[in-house]
């Protein structure tokens, strides 16, 4: 039904005022990204409105900061390791959670999610207490692990949901021709996981790369990620320099899933085309 | 007719037979090789619940098996159990006279079919069928030449390139069982192959399967709960119910002579009429039914009088009205399905018991409600004794 269906006055109101709730929640939710995206171009020495002209010098400004660079290069290689391990640890746990029966099966997928449940910083924390436990200082190592910890049970919900789509029979078929177990897993299941392993390893980057609360607790002394970063600047001055770094941000965590996606799609497309190639033969 | 079924042993003709009864009949036949598949004694549980029971078989070498039954009758469990899918708790199978219980499911050279044709979705046709010569190590132009002359097999030459999504279901079981059978297993094993398909293609593919089968020479062991595939493509049926073995025989065999009368009763749903030898002449008894009429039935056994037996007989072998012959029952019918040429009627025959007979139409359609005789040859049925077993 569209909105000049309903004559009536009262219906059209309520579609007017539908329409307008919904254009509020939109702005509501993108003013913030807009605003900072555009405030990063802004010519201004202050970092916010009103705009005084366009200029990249920001931008030029953050290249020339070493404190940023490196902050970028350790969030970055923290979150690739990440995406890299959880993405292995996830498709085991999935497979085993899915394709074996044992005592405590339900236990044990309840337990590979509560991470999740629980509140970061409860997570940062307990970490911490670990390790001091263990009397072990805070390192790049203990950072690394906490955003594995708090990536895992996401990459196992999603490769979960994909494994249980994949019929047992296929595997079966693959052994009765002879595959040996690790060969059917390659060679089938694997390439049939494909979707959820890609969706898996990128939610992972986005978690790491993301992540502040828990980072806050586990970076070791004078190492800082993009969003402790951002933090620490912002208790000097609100310079206009974090809105440049607010939009390389947003670049990365939405333009690699973005990527990704365009990736599999192009992958999906390939694929019809051969399919259309067949139906010719 | 009757009679001789059950009096004179039919030759062993290829099939299925309890195992040690198998190297016997080998001997008798001069033929002393080892049975394709052979079963001793299995077992199977899962946890505490028992699937298989003393499950024992010997398969003849390029024979058509079936196991039938009912859902949850173990059937399903012995063909996964000789793909190595199941383990067996007790007991030991062979295949081709080889011990298999230790041997990986990926070791054991078996062509495997699915209900659910479970081809690799992501691989052409080309890919599937090549998959079982690939892990063989075939070179790759003796592959090419194999996969297009099993393809032609199941006729769908040229079909390589093709994904199975772009496949009729039909079409994609052909392709699972020209993956099943280009490397040669020992054993074709399928499992209910034509349930996911519909009524057409599922006869289709029935012939289709029994004529490669019989081309090919291999062994097959089918399951299945539908009585007329097994009934149409065996050489031997194996009737199981609950985890056990009811019988085993030829189609005409378990249909004809049933054993028990669970197998009575699912192959082809026969009338069971229960009651008491009242007298007794010879081998012909006469018994007086529970439904409160009286039948002579021919027993291959002179029975005792006042036992209690179950006189077994197949819709079939019913005639009705005036053409009635041999024991008469005075009924009224029930309910009448007109199929055409024939019709299935139910007669109430007193105390709540009805027949169930499919005839030729006689001259007229009986309608519900009208007095009508019902009558069978007294060779024409199976006696069954209190226990349910055939009385032989």
């Amino acid at each position: 039904m569209t909105p000049a269906q309903h004559h009536d006055k009262e219906g059209r109101w309520a579609w007017r005022l539908t329409g307008f709730i919904t254009l509020l929640v939109y702005i509501f939710m993108f003013a913030p990204i807009i605003a900072t995206v555009v405030l990063s171009f802004n010519a201004s020495m202050f970092g916010g409105f009103p705009l005084t002209g366009f200029s990249l010098q920001w931008y030029a400004k953050l290249l020339a900061n070493e404190q940023v660079l490196a902050a970028f290069k350790t969030s970055m290689w923290i979150a690739l390791v990440t995406a890299a391990v959880t993405t292995l640890l996830g498709i085991i746990t999935a497979f085993a959670l899915v394709r074996f029966d044992f005592r405590g099966k339900a236990t044990l997928g309840t337990l590979v999610i509560l991470p999740a449940l629980v509140p970061e910083t409860i997570l940062g924390v307990g970490l911490l207490v670990l390790i001091k436990a263990v009397d072990q200082p805070r390192s790049l190592g203990l950072l690394l692990l906490g955003h594995i910890l708090l990536a895992v049970p996401y990459v196992v919900l999603i490769v979960q949901a994909r494994m249980v789509g994949i019929r047992r029979t296929y595997e079966e078929a693959a052994l009765s021709l002879g595959a040996s177990r690790l060969s059917s897993f390659g060679e089938i299941t694997l390439p049939l996981l494909i979707p959820a392993v890609v969706a898996g390893a990128l939610l992972a980057f986005t978690i790491s790369f993301d992540n502040t609360s828990a980072s806050l607790f586990w970076r070791p002394a004078g190492v800082e990620t993009m969003p402790t970063q951002i933090l620490s600047m912002l208790k000097i001055s609100i310079s206009p320099e974090i809105n440049a770094l607010g939009t390389v941000m947003i670049l990365v965590t939405v333009g690699i899933p973005l990527v990704g996606g365009l990736v599999l799609q192009g992958l999906s497309l390939l694929r019809k085309r051969v399919e259309a190639k067949g139906e010719l033969a | 007719m009757h009679d001789s079924i059950h009096s004179t042993p039919r030759p062993a003709s290829a099939g299925a037979l309890p195992a040690g009864a198998g190297e016997h009949a080998a001997r008798a036949d001069g033929q002393l090789e080892k049975p394709a598949v052979e079963f001793r004694d299995i077992d199977i549980h899962y946890g505490k619940f028992v699937a298989v029971r003393d499950f024992s078989l010997a398969i003849r070498k390029g024979s058509f098996v079936t196991l039938l039954g009912p859902s949850g009758c173990g059937k399903t469990t012995i063909l996964r159990s000789i793909a190595g899918l199941v383990d067996i708790s007790t007991g030991q199978i062979s295949i081709g006279g080889r011990r298999v219980d230790d041997i990986p499911i990926y070791k054991r050279n078996i062509g495997l079919v699915f209900q659910s044709y479970a081809l690799f979705p992501h691989k052409s046709v080309f890919d599937n069928v090549a998959f079982g010569l690939k892990y063989r190590n075939v070179p790759k132009p003796e592959i090419a030449r194999r996969v297009g002359k099993a393809l032609e097999m199941v006729r769908l030459p040229g079909s390589e390139k093709k994904l199975p999504s772009q496949l009729s279901g039909g079409q994609q079981q052909r392709i699972a069982l020209a993956r099943a059978i280009v490397f040669e297993p020992e054993v074709l094993l399928l499992d209910e192959p034509l349930s996911a398909l519909d009524a057409n293609m599922r006869e289709e593919m029935r012939v289709e399967i029994k004529k490669i089968q019989k081309e090919t020479g291999i062994t097959a062991i089918f399951v299945t709960h539908d009585q007329e595939e097994a009934l149409s493509m065996s050489d031997r049926i194996v009737v199981m119910n609950a985890g056990r073995i009811e019988q085993i025989g030829s189609p005409e065999e378990v249909y004809e002579a049933p054993a028990t009368a669970f197998v009575a009763d699912f192959l082809g749903k026969a009338n069971m009429l229960p009651g008491v030898v009242a007298s007794v002449d010879g081998q012909k008894a006469t018994i007086a039914l529970s439904a409160g009429q009286q039948v002579t039935a021919l027993s291959p056994k002179v029975l005792a009088s006042g036992a209690r037996v179950t006189v077994v007989v197949r819709p079939q072998k019913l005639s009705v009205g005036t053409s009635a012959t041999g024991n008469r029952l005075a009924g009224k019918v029930v309910s009448t399905s007109y199929l055409g040429g024939s019709a299935i009627y139910e007669i109430g025959i007193g105390e709540g018991t009805i027949i169930r007979a499919n005839t030729q139409i006689d001259g007229r359609l009986a309608r519900e409600g009208e007095a009508i005789d019902v009558g069978f040859d007294p060779a024409a049925c199976v006696l069954m004794d209190e226990k349910g077993f055939r009385i032989a």
